[in-house]
């Protein structure tokens, strides 16, 4: 059991994947320009994580070392494949926000990176705990960061839940100003640079104390 | 030595070929399990999203099915053979959907969909996709303001040529200051088709 707090607060603090490890930038930063974007996309690349590491790991002993990495991206590639076979089946309105980044998740070198350093090295159930707290580690920061650039570019938090829970879940979004005008750099891809480095000076901050 | 050798290569070649197989299988297991509700979730969205082009009490067929293949024309901007849905009533065609192309957006082609009746009026207009400003230009989307409503109901019959331009360019629609080029793209767009629409009108309409 403290095997798997220890796995939790690496993947939440010690070494959380965006704001300590740093991989898996490029959804990261282009995806949270609202929070609703941002948890989605962190959920779905926690669940690949999950899955990719659980999956990965009883076979571990069974592939061979010159051809490891391959096997693990074709099992990353199939299981993202599906996940974005089942949301453009279920979930079509979240599918098109996100777009082009659930297929990307393949290549997002966090995913890799787990499976490879982790799961390969480690049994099944701790494997399959480091790839679900890195990704909800990962998943708290796209929130943040996400919330944090909505919050200031638009003067709104939770905008486009209605894509998630139908469209009466409208009323849940949180508007701050009745007449806002905007503030674009966040919502455009530099805002996403400066609020990124603001978490991390922020955790930085926490770590010295 | 030589058969180490082959031996290593045959295990490793053998074991990328069984996970390639198990991968593709599965893939092709929900391929099949999701095809049906992707086809039928795309439908929907499809339908949605072209009734707020023509109400969906104005018509009774199957808009998404009924289309026909129009020939590149300079009035739509399209390049290609594109589809115009035709909604009917009764047997009778009411109205037709064109997607228009603006070529002269700000940054690239806006693309619309514009609803246009047999008395060539406007029934409505909705962005497909622009790139234009976020936060500036984009106020032709339905979700950012209820600018494209002004089209609403608007017709050649109402309007001269004159009229189909932005305030600043003496014509009748609003605009937001800063931002000209994307609804001046937009009007001239939604002109454009309902030139088309006149024009081809038999050919649109008839059964």
């Amino acid at each position: 059991m403290s095997d798997i707090k220890k796995i939790a607060l690496d993947g939440f603090w010690k070494q959380n994947p965006g704001v300590v490890q740093l991989l898996g930038l490029c959804p990261t930063l282009a995806i949270t320009t609202s929070m609703i974007n941002g948890i989605s996309l962190g959920i779905a690349t926690a669940l690949v994580m999950a899955i990719s590491n659980a999956s990965v790991s009883p076979i571990r002993k069974l592939i061979p070392t010159e051809i490891r990495v391959p096997v693990f991206i074709l099992i990353i590639a199939s299981l993202v494949t599906i996940i974005d076979f089942s949301m453009h089946a279920f979930i079509e309105p979240l599918y098109k926000a996100l777009g082009i980044f659930i297929p990307l998740i393949v290549t997002n070198c966090i995913v890799l990176a787990r499976v490879e350093s982790f799961a390969a090295k480690n049994a099944t159930t701790p494997s399959f705990f480091d790839g679900l707290f890195m990704g909800l580690g990962l998943a708290i920061v796209l929130a943040l960061l996400g919330g944090l650039r909505e919050f200031f570019g638009k003067g709104t938090l939770l905008s486009g839940i209605d894509l998630i829970l139908g469209p009466s879940a409208n009323n849940l979004v949180i508007h701050f100003f009745s007449d806002y005008r905007g503030f674009l750099l966040a919502i455009l891809p530099p805002g996403a640079f400066i609020v990124l480095a603001c978490l991390i000076a922020l955790k930085n901050r926490i770590e010295l104390r | 030595m030589l058969i180490d050798y082959f031996k290593k290569i045959s295990t490793t070649v053998g074991a990328m070929i069984i996970f390639a197989l198990l991968a593709s299988t599965a893939l092709s297991i929900f391929y099949f399990i999701t095809k049906s509700p992707i086809d039928e979730s795309d439908a929907k969205a499809k339908r949605l999203f072209l009734n707020q082009v023509i109400p969906a009490n104005l018509y009774d067929n199957n808009l998404v099915k009924d289309t026909i293949s129009v020939e590149p024309d300079p009035l739509l901007g399209n390049k290609k053979n594109i589809d115009i849905y035709r909604a009917k009533k009764n047997n009778q065609v009411i109205a037709v959907i064109i997607e228009a192309i603006a070529p002269d957006g700000y940054s690239g082609e806006i693309k619309t969909l514009v609803g246009i009746d047999q008395e060539d009026k406007v029934l409505g207009v909705r962005v497909i996709t622009h790139r234009e400003t976020p936060g500036l230009g984009d106020y032709i989307e339905i979700d950012k303001s209820q600018w494209i409503k002004n089209f609403d109901l608007t017709s050649l019959a109402k309007m001269n040529a004159k009229q189909w331009a932005v305030k600043k360019d003496g014509g009748d629609f609003d605009y937001v200051s800063g931002a000209t080029i994307t609804p001046r793209a937009v009007i001239k767009s939604t002109y454009k088709s309902l030139l088309y629409t006149k024009e081809n009108k038999k050919r649109l309409f008839a059964l």
